[in-house]
């Protein structure tokens, strides 16, 4: 599987919410005692208008003038119903923080392992932007709602129950009245939400564009400058700028229209009431404290409508959200760890073998795709140092990211020392066997943090000894600030060919059994590049090494030559046997021999 | 970083939004003079309430009848309050944001003006993820306050009516306001103080939360051959930690403060009407006043904290704009000249004792070149060889003038580059870089740079950067969108379409840094095939960074650069001849496989 799982999208917003819940326990802890101080929460919002009804109908209008002596007792006693509700709302709050972050804590870091556990070829298939955002903006989703909207959704819907309650007791055809204004609210909020949501993609679409605009007269400044592109890149920035600003005026206007029609419809009710409750109170069905504390609580229903449709809205956000970092965590590593159960040879210079190895590249949209490597079979013996070389795109570079078991084959296997690949513990493959690309991604570190990155308990002096031994060490003396030479983002302030140089620094002091080199000095120059391979010879010795490159010096240096060609192996042997017969080889070795020419 | 609200912060952040009202007057004042409708409307509702109960229900429950007049013209005053109230509401909030999004784009638009603007020198000491916020979130930040702006100072207006409505009613009760309405304000004004610096330091954890994984992803496959999935997990388990402890302490504080300023309000209302009926016991107040007044409380509770919200951008605000002015008052553009470059033969290019070092401003001066001397005659060809790390991309920038020598020059036909007009270097040489950068456009675009050119020119320069069999596959040609969210290309790929661009422009110099190491041999013998023909024509002067003897043959001369310096100069042959290091550098393969042959020649002889 290369692309990410799709169950979590497909199944329902309520079986998502279970599973996730499930698997992460951490969000359930305390739940119940929170819910119980929600409850209690929430019935102390009604406190004011029962208060309100209490004053006037027993206090002020009571017969015979107002009645101080009640009124002294029921105000302080709903005073501590409003300091109780505090303090429970405060411990609710705390609560329900503590155990939603710890639980996205806990998420963010199981999604974050798991990415790294997915294949290399599930990792490059999605946008890296978009691997990123599944372990921060979309747990951060998750969070907000979780603290903001599932705190609204406990104490907004308990606010209208209590509330219609209440209404009832005081007076069912008010209550009616109340709901029969707000509830085609509800569903004009609805709407408005739509309209609102829509406008708001495209203000983040629109943030997109902006940010790659900005980004392209920050990182391609050079370019900008030697063209002369100023004028046109000032104007696309511009453009998105502007776009974006059209956006966030539109996606606020109808914010601006929105917001108050709750009160309007507030108003409305407020009227009906006054109007109707002044009926019925004729009639005798309603005290006037009843309908002065119906004005009190139709305030208590504006708040729940207006951030019930934004919940709702969050709701739908932080179930998305929750689905895409459950896509990531549903999606099963295609090649997978082995763990406990896996074996760990002894250490020692590796023997490799490829028995029937075929290979596609899954196809865009599943199912394999065209074969690349056809019935590879071929052994690597223990301390040998092996030349592969080939055109681009003849297979080398998958056989290179097969042994390494980045990928698995198609079909056929491949063994070290006698033991299948897929059955070997990582921690133990990863230690011997060391591939380093083209382009040695560099963190941004020191050179030191950034040589020692595979072997962290590796001192100053080992890397400095093993730069000296790799014949670096007139260019580390050559650094303003030697080891402690900040690299910069992805190694950028190094040169193309430095960062390779520390590139292979790292992989040498990883101390492999099995070095992989792809093309790893392509640009580094020649004399640095034959002290290097030198160095490695030297070093290399007692471990096995495979080198690929356009440069066929190394193929002169080798025990053995391998010559991909078309996705097979055309050729095998020395370099001497190689070049005395016509073949693939031996055109390769005419147009290298050619570039050497003057 | 200044994250608590101070006085000094607090002039300052208000200095900040006076920028913003002097170049949006007309939109502030709308956006004030809604909200200012707003105020009035929410303080005369809750009159209009009192009225009502006074006027219209008390009278008609003692009474038992009521006209339908006046149940009338309590709903129709109700509902026509509420109308103008919403009215407020949505200019106030409309006008508001239109002034927040305005001065954001107007800085964003200038903040990039002057990235454009500034020399590369100073790009160099900046960091790309700095000048991406300074010029994304740190300009929203400035202009956040905007937004409750409108909406804080329709609150001091309403709280000053209010006071007014308060005593119109009862001192007494009015008293109990002026207690809890400075109370609220000033709890507000806490909340923010203790929140803000908290909710900053959560921000902080969240971008680099960010940072740690997008790098982490970034370096994937580092991460996976060298089996660090755990250290990483323990490095983004450690930064998610923080977060979530950052988390917990925001929440602790919202936890606490939000049910406070709920609770305030209802307090105040329950001492009203402790207060109220003794008060009207004693006949000092009537039904109606304390309903006006208990329901001006419930109003009035929520907008008081907009005062708050303003507090609470303000110190991000000012932090945000020390940023952004940083990057609008730096100086150091590159000055220009007004001599125009001549003609249209291939120029003639001179380095004179050129000196160049990064870090000037800050760290330790550190000198990549050093008395950099060389030159090239109209129409020939120069090589630029040195060992990995010698400067030669450095000095390549410097001939297009991405920065200027720090002593020395560079002349173009015999001028100064830093006395060219604008734009006439551009004109007149082109550099395709080591690194390749293709724009989020299509080939076209990434090849013409918006210049108008006809196709066949733009084929023709694919043509001869071997570009054109690739491109013309594409499921678009020429309009196929490639760069960031486009096509995926290979480095040799992308490295032809940079070549392309160079070469459409007819340089009268070009400058090529190791341009084709992504390209095939194959093809790249194909390119220099190419070129060496073009050059023939006489069409450009050429510098070229090479390692490959191929290209080097190209060369009339040759600059053998070694750690910042000009070693030696002249033919290949002559450099051959009287230079050890040289020698050693160009010949490293072919010595590398002499010996090797000579060590098997002694093997085979001893078996």
């Amino acid at each position: 599987m290369t692309t990410l799982s799709e169950t979590a999208v497909r199944e329902g917003a309520l079986s998502t919410l279970r599973r996730g819940l499930r698997d992460n326990p951490e969000f359930l802890a305390g739940l119940t005692g929170t819910l119980l101080l929600a409850l209690v929460a929430t019935v102390g919002r009604v406190v004011i208008p029962v208060a309100v009804q209490l004053t006037i109908d027993r206090g002020v209008a009571a017969p015979g003038g107002p009645d101080v002596a009640f009124v002294q007792v029921a105000v302080p006693a709903c005073a501590l119903v409003v300091l109780i509700t505090t303090v429970a709302a405060y411990a609710m709050n705390v609560r329900l923080y503590r155990s939603s972050e710890t639980g996205l804590a806990a998420l963010r870091v199981r999604a974050f392992r798991h990415v790294h556990d997915l294949s290399m070829l599930t990792q490059s298939s999605e946008r890296r932007g978009a691997l990123v955002s599944r372990v921060t903006s979309d747990v951060d989703q998750i969070s907000q709602f979780m603290q903001w909207g599932g705190l609204m959704i406990i104490v907004a819907s308990g606010q209208l129950v209590v509330a219609s309650v209440l209404m009832a007791i005081y007076s069912w055809q008010l209550a009616l009245l109340v709901w029969a204004s707000f509830l085609p609210l509800a569903f004009a909020l609805r709407w408005f939400q739509r309209l609102i949501s829509a406008a708001y993609t495209a203000v983040r679409e629109r943030v997109g564009d902006l940010l790659s605009a900005v980004s392209e007269s920050v990182v391609g400044a050079s370019v900008i400058r030697a063209y002369g592109a100023e004028e046109r890149t000032a104007e696309r920035v511009d453009a998105s700028v502007e776009h974006y600003r059209k956006a966030q005026a539109k996606a606020q206007g109808l914010v601006a229209l929105t917001f108050p029609t709750s009160e309007l419809v507030a108003a409305i009710a407020t009227a009906a009431v006054v109007v109707a409750g002044t009926l019925l109170g004729i009639g005798g069905h309603l005290t006037a404290g009843e309908l002065v504390a119906f004005l009190f609580l139709i305030t208590l229903f504006v708040g729940p409508m207006q951030v019930a449709t934004e919940v709702l809205n969050e709701a739908q956000n932080a179930i998305a959200g929750w689905r895409r970092v459950l896509g990531v965590l549903d999606t099963e590593p295609d090649v997978a760890d082995p763990g406990p159960a896996g074996r760990e040879p002894p250490r020692g210079p590796i023997e490799v073998r490829f028995e029937d190895v075929e290979f596609a590249y899954p196809a865009e949209g599943g199912g394999p795709g065209p074969v690349v490597l056809h019935d590879v079979t071929v052994g690597i013996p223990p301390r040998s140092r092996v030349a592969v070389v080939g055109e681009t795109g003849s297979g080398k570079t998958t056989f290179a990211k097969l042994l390494t078991r980045l990928m698995d084959p198609t079909s056929g296997r491949i063994l070290i020392d006698g033991v299948p690949l897929r059955q070997v513990r990582f921690s133990s493959l990863r230690e011997r066997i060391v591939m380093v690309p083209q382009d040695g991604f560099l963190f941004d570190a020191t050179l030191a943090d950034n040589i020692r990155y595979g072997r962290p308990e590796a001192t100053d002096d080992d890397l400095r000894a093993a730069v000296g031994e790799l014949g670096l060490a007139d260019w580390l003396a050559g650094l303003p600030r030697g080891l402690e030479t900040p690299v910069g983002q992805r190694g950028e302030s190094l040169s193309a060919g430095e960062r390779q140089l520390v590139a292979l620094a790292r992989a040498y002091v990883a101390d492999p059994d099995l070095l992989v080199l792809d093309e790893a000095t392509s640009s580094v120059d020649p004399a640095t590049d034959v002290r290097i391979q030198r160095a490695l010879e030297g070093v290399t010795r007692g471990r096995t090494a495979i080198t690929i490159a356009h440069r066929l010096s190394t193929a002169e240096a080798a025990d053995d030559v391998i010559v991909f060609d078309e996705g097979r192996i055309a050729q095998r042997g020395t370099h001497a046997e190689l070049v005395a017969v016509p073949g693939v080889y031996a055109d390769l070795y005419a147009s290298w021999a050619a570039q050497r020419r003057l | 970083m200044p994250s608590r609200v101070n006085p000094g912060i607090l002039r300052e952040g208000l200095g900040v939004l006076w920028v913003a009202v002097k170049a949006e007057p007309r939109v502030f004042a709308l956006s004030v003079a809604a909200s200012g409708l707003y105020a009035v409307m929410t303080v005369a509702s809750a009159w209009v309430l009192g009225r009502a109960t006074d006027e219209v229900m008390l009278p008609a429950f003692r009474s038992g009848e009521t006209g339908a007049g006046a149940l009338a013209g309590a709903a129709v005053l109700i509902v026509g309050v509420a109308l103008l109230k919403a009215l407020g509401v949505a200019g106030r909030r409309f006008y508001a944001g239109l002034m927040q999004y305005r001065m954001q784009a107007r800085y964003r638009r200038e903040v990039t003006r002057q990235y454009l603007r500034l020399p590369l020198a100073w790009h160099h000491r900046h960091p790309t993820g700095q000048l991406l916020s300074n010029a994304n979130a740190d300009v929203e930040a400035v202009w956040a306050p905007i937004a409750p702006l409108p909406m804080a100072v329709g609150v001091v207006f309403m709280l000053v009516i209010a006071a007014g409505a308060l005593l119109v009613a009862d001192v007494m009760v009015a008293l109990v306001g002026f207690l809890v309405f400075p109370a609220i304000a000033l709890l507000n004004v806490i909340y923010q103080r203790r929140l803000s610096p908290l909710a900053a330091r959560a921000q902080q954890l969240r971008a680099e939360v960010s940072e740690v994984a997008h790098e982490s992803f970034e370096g994937g496959l580092v991460v996976k051959t060298l089996g660090r999935e755990d250290s990483e997990t323990q490095r983004f388990a450690e930064r998610a930690r923080q977060l979530r402890d950052a988390n917990v302490r925001v929440g602790r504080v919202r936890g606490l403060f939000d049910p406070l300023l709920e609770a305030l309000p209802g307090l105040g209302v329950l001492a009203v009407l402790l207060v109220g009926t003794v008060r009207m016991r004693s006949g000092a107040m009537d039904a109606g006043d304390l309903v006006h007044v208990a329901y001006l409380f419930t109003l009035l509770a929520w907008p008081i904290r907009a005062l708050g919200w303003v507090l609470a951008e303000v110190p991000r605000s000012v932090v945000g704009w020390h940023r952004v002015r940083g990057v609008l008052d730096a100086g150091g553009s590159l000055p220009y000249g007004t001599a125009e470059p001549a003609g249209d033969a291939a120029a003639s290019l001179q380095v004179r004792a050129v000196r160049f070092g990064y870090g000037e401003d800050g760290d330790t001066p550190h000198d990549i070149l050093h008395d950099v001397t060389f030159g090239a005659a109209a129409g020939r060809t120069v090589a630029i060889v040195g060992p990995t790390g010698s400067g030669k991309s450095t000095l390549t920038g410097l001939l297009v003038r991405l920065v200027d020598p720090a002593d020395g020059s560079v002349l173009l036909d015999g001028v100064d580059v830093r006395d060219l007009r604008r734009g006439g270097v551009a004109a007149t040489a082109a550099l395709v870089p080591q690194q390749t950068f293709l724009f989020d456009d299509t080939v076209r675009g990434n090849v013409t740079l918006g210049r108008e050119t006809p196709d066949e020119q733009v084929w023709e320069a694919l043509r001869l950067a071997q570009a054109d069999g690739f491109v013309a596959a594409l499921p678009q040609g020429l309009d196929t969108r490639v760069g960031e969210r486009g096509t995926t290309l290979s480095g040799g790929q992308r490295q032809r379409l940079a070549l392309a661009r160079a070469l459409v422009r007819r340089p009268r110099l070009l400058v090529l840094d190791d341009a084709t190491s992504s390209v095939d041999p194959q093809v790249e013998a194909r390119i220099l095939g190419g070129l060496r023909e073009a050059q023939a024509g006489g069409g450009a002067t050429v510098i070229v960074v090479a390692y490959r003897k191929a290209t080097i043959a190209l060369a009339d001369e040759v600059v053998h650069l070694d750690r910042g310096r000009v070693v030696d100069r002249g033919t290949h042959e002559e450099l051959l001849e009287r230079s050890a290091g040289y020698r050693e550098l160009v010949n490293a393969y072919d010595r590398a496989e002499a010996e090797r042959a000579g060590a098997e020649g002694t093997e085979e002889a001893l078996t």
